[in-house]
């Protein structure tokens, strides 16, 4: 059904813009599609406004051709660099209030699972730092403890991007910026462990510049939303222009940032583990087979 | 119609308790509400029969719900809205309400609700006071963003220090969003309004939100007579797909609003988008009239108003008091009539023009400092009328409004003696006595 919308009506096809038939003919609708065929068909999102060398953008398309079923995910997101791009993709994307993201992906999630019961509707949250962990601070942490059934993105760059470069909460102690002219004064605030705590069934934390692995933790989460609860994921998405990286230095900061507070890390809860094993046939969380346990005697 | 009273003990009725009823194993515990049949607007509205019940305000917009085909209502604790929200809960319980949750907080409620309406669901939610301010960002975004949703707002006051005393002066913020405002007067009005809210709100002509306002505690906590249809009948549920702006379920193409950067620029063509998304806003607020006047009866009622030469012009509990004033104007030998304003937006302007024509006095009591209504009415009927109009009495902070303060309005209007209750800055048109503006001029 969804898939209708993105198809030509008949007769028109010759009048649509290229886009567009690129779009319909060369799209990840319908289809399944990997990072590693980038390239080899149409991107939900390819052309953007945002900065050149923009970390979060490369991080923003590679989970969008991460998503299991693009024609029926919808994207929130709030105020921030983030949405520029979101909002220009083949996805319908909803910006709503500031900091309102993980209070209307409630309603809409549970509004769509009234309407379509169990096929699948996936809503997937992206938001920056200060829009998970400043602003929207309470509304994410309340959608984590009622279990809300959607994916929470946190694009951290770890500063206010599109403001002009203001201090956020995940900004690192010291940092000197707009805001904190004498250097932040407290530690970068450890959502991970807030996700864990409010109980999050997946949390993971992820850098740009390995691909697979942004694809691999954005299924996961996708797919345990679905059923099992909520699902965190932070990604380290750099500010190049805020904290002047040269542009062809930004993957080489973001390995440096992941060697130094962005170890890949993820949590998968029991439930999500069965879950994953049993519906999509993930064999890492496959039960080991009783023999394979060493005898602990 | 026909018309039974049901006898029911205001002290036992066990309506109020919050627990659902428990329903023995045999039994759905939600058969009563899955037997429940569609009905259409008009029928409901119109020619279903009605039974009398003697029930409080909160308890009617209940009934009002069981009977709205709500799919998902969003809760969260304020006085004195916390039993209405928490009386949806039950119907939650029965299976009235499909989908049901305490929020967080009011940002978070608003929020979600827009969340909600965006998937194409039914929703409701109500709050007051303090609740609608701190929900204001969310609820002043709903009419942009076209969603139909049916919110309750139990006015009380919002000004420090803080207090949960009655006080309407939370309306006037609500007239300015772009949403439709009701004023409903008593537990009647509070059930017609609520269901027609919905039937409006989703009307594709309007698709906007509704907002039902009450003066908190007067009307939610106090018992009234409600004329209510079979709860074996409901309205047809919310049809997303045949909506005039898209829903955001991955079925249709999304609403451009969510997709254009531009909007967000600084050209000309972000100021015409703006520009033109208002005026397309207000102007689904003036579609709505039709609407109004089909399933409500009319913006306005007029009681006695046929040549009076004073006219009462009251919303809210100012309604109920006013009626009084009126009765007790008619005992002293005084022809007063009663105009009850139940839809604020849209605002009846040409019904007002044509009532207020041949007055003399216009008396507008209100319950808040300010006099958003003496405001808007003098607005309206300016250049149609050259009736005085005295702004007040007005009542503020928790004060009830006795009706001796309106009739002495109505007195001291007529013979042109000075108020001892309404400033003179709040006495507008009519004969203008140079000396006291000198004197009032003079003493400020």
């Amino acid at each position: 059904m969804s898939l209708d919308y993105v198809k030509f009506s008949n007769g028109f096809e010759k009048f649509m813009p290229k886009e567009y038939r690129d779009m319909v003919e060369h799209g990840p609708f319908g289809k399944k599609v990997s990072v590693s065929q980038v390239g080899s068909f149409k991107e939900v999102l390819e052309e953007h406004p945002m900065c050149a060398g923009c970390a979060m953008t490369l991080f923003i398309r590679l989970a969008m051709v991460a998503f299991p079923n693009p024609e029926d995910t919808i994207t929130v997101g709030t105020a921030g660099c983030g949405r520029l791009a979101i909002s220009q993709a083949a996805i319908p994307f909803v910006y709503g209030n500031y900091g309102d993201q993980n209070g209307v992906a409630s309603g809409l999630s549970r509004g769509l699972r009234l309407r379509f019961g169990d096929k699948p509707k996936d809503v997937v949250v992206m938001a920056g730092d200060g829009g998970t962990a400043d602003i929207g601070f309470q509304q994410v942490l309340h959608s984590w403890f009622r279990k809300e059934r959607f994916t929470t993105i946190m694009l951290d760059n770890e500063v206010y991007g599109n403001t002009g470069g203001q201090e956020s909460g995940m900004t690192n102690r010291g940092a000197v910026l707009k805001m904190a002219p004498l250097g932040k004064k407290f530690e970068k605030m450890d959502m991970l462990q807030m996700a864990k705590v409010a109980g999050c069934a997946y949390v993971a934390t992820v850098v740009p510049n390995n691909p697979r692995r942004v694809e691999s933790v954005i299924k996961k989460a996708v797919l345990i939303a679905r059923e099992v609860g909520s699902t965190y994921i932070q990604a380290y998405t750099s500010c190049n222009i805020e904290y002047a990286i040269p542009t062809d230095k930004v993957m080489e900061d973001a390995k440096t940032v992941e060697n130094d507070r962005y170890q890949f890390t993820e949590y998968v809860s029991e439930e999500a583990k069965q879950y994953l094993a049993e519906r999509y046939g993930y064999k890492e969380f496959l039960p080991k087979p009783a023999a394979a346990i060493p005898n602990k005697a | 119609m026909s018309e039974t009273e049901v006898k029911t003990n205001p002290q036992g009725d066990p309506v109020t308790s919050v627990a659902v009823p428990k329903a023995d194993r045999k039994s759905d515990p939600h058969g009563e509400a899955k037997r429940q049949r569609v009905v259409t607007p008009e029928y409901m509205f119109h020619e279903a029969p009605r039974t009398k019940e003697f029930i409080t305000g909160s308890e009617a917009a209940k009934e009002a719900i069981r009977r709205s085909n709500v799919d998902l209502a969003i809760a969260y604790p304020i006085t004195p809205q916390s039993e209405t929200m928490q009386l949806v809960g039950v119907l939650y319980g029965e299976g009235y309400v499909k989908e049901y949750y305490r929020g967080e907080e009011e940002v978070g409620v608003m929020a979600a609700i827009a969340g909600g309406s965006r998937a194409g669901v039914r929703c409701y939610t109500a709050t007051a006071g303090p609740g609608t301010l701190r929900g204001l960002e969310g609820i002043a975004s709903w009419p942009g963003h076209r969603l139909p949703v049916v919110a309750m707002f139990t006015c009380r006051v919002v000004n420090a220090p803080l207090a949960i005393q009655p006080d309407n002066i939370e309306v006037s913020y609500l007239l300015n969003c772009g949403m439709i405002v009701f004023h409903a007067e008593n537990q009647q009005d509070m059930f017609d309004f609520t269901m027609a809210g919905f039937t409006i709100s989703e009307k594709n002509d309007v698709t906007l939100p509704v907002g039902v306002c009450c003066d908190g505690f007067f009307v939610t906590h106090a018992r009234g007579y409600v004329r209510m249809q079979d709860r074996g009948i409901k309205l047809p549920p919310r049809e997303a797909w045949r909506g005039a702006v898209p829903v955001l379920d991955a079925e249709n193409p999304p609403a451009r609003l969510s997709r254009d950067a531009p909007v967000q620029k600084s050209n000309f063509m972000a100021y015409n988008i703006h520009a033109v998304w208002q005026q397309e806003v207000w102007a689904a607020v003036e579609r709505s009239r039709k609407y109004i006047d089909r399933y409500m009866g009319g913006l306005l009622t007029a009681e006695n108003v046929d040549d009076a030469e004073v006219i009462i012009i009251a919303s809210g509990s100012a309604a109920a008091q006013s009626r009084e004033a009126v009765r007790l104007c008619k005992e002293k030998g005084m022809k007063v009539g009663l105009i009850k304003v139940r839809s604020l937006r849209p605002f009846p302007t040409k019904e007002l023009r044509q009532l207020c024509g041949k007055a003399k006095l216009i008396v507008i009591p209100e319950f808040n400092y300010v006099g958003w209504l003496a405001k808007e009415v003098a607005t309206a009927i300016y250049g149609f009328s050259n009736a005085k109009i005295i702004g007040g009495p007005r009542v503020y902070g928790g004060q009830s409004m006795p009706v001796e303060l309106i009739v002495d309005e109505v007195e001291s209007g007529v013979s042109g003696k000075k108020s001892t209750n309404v400033a003179m800055s709040q006495i507008m048109g009519g004969v203008v006595n140079a000396d006291e503006v000198a004197h009032f001029m003079r003493s400020i």
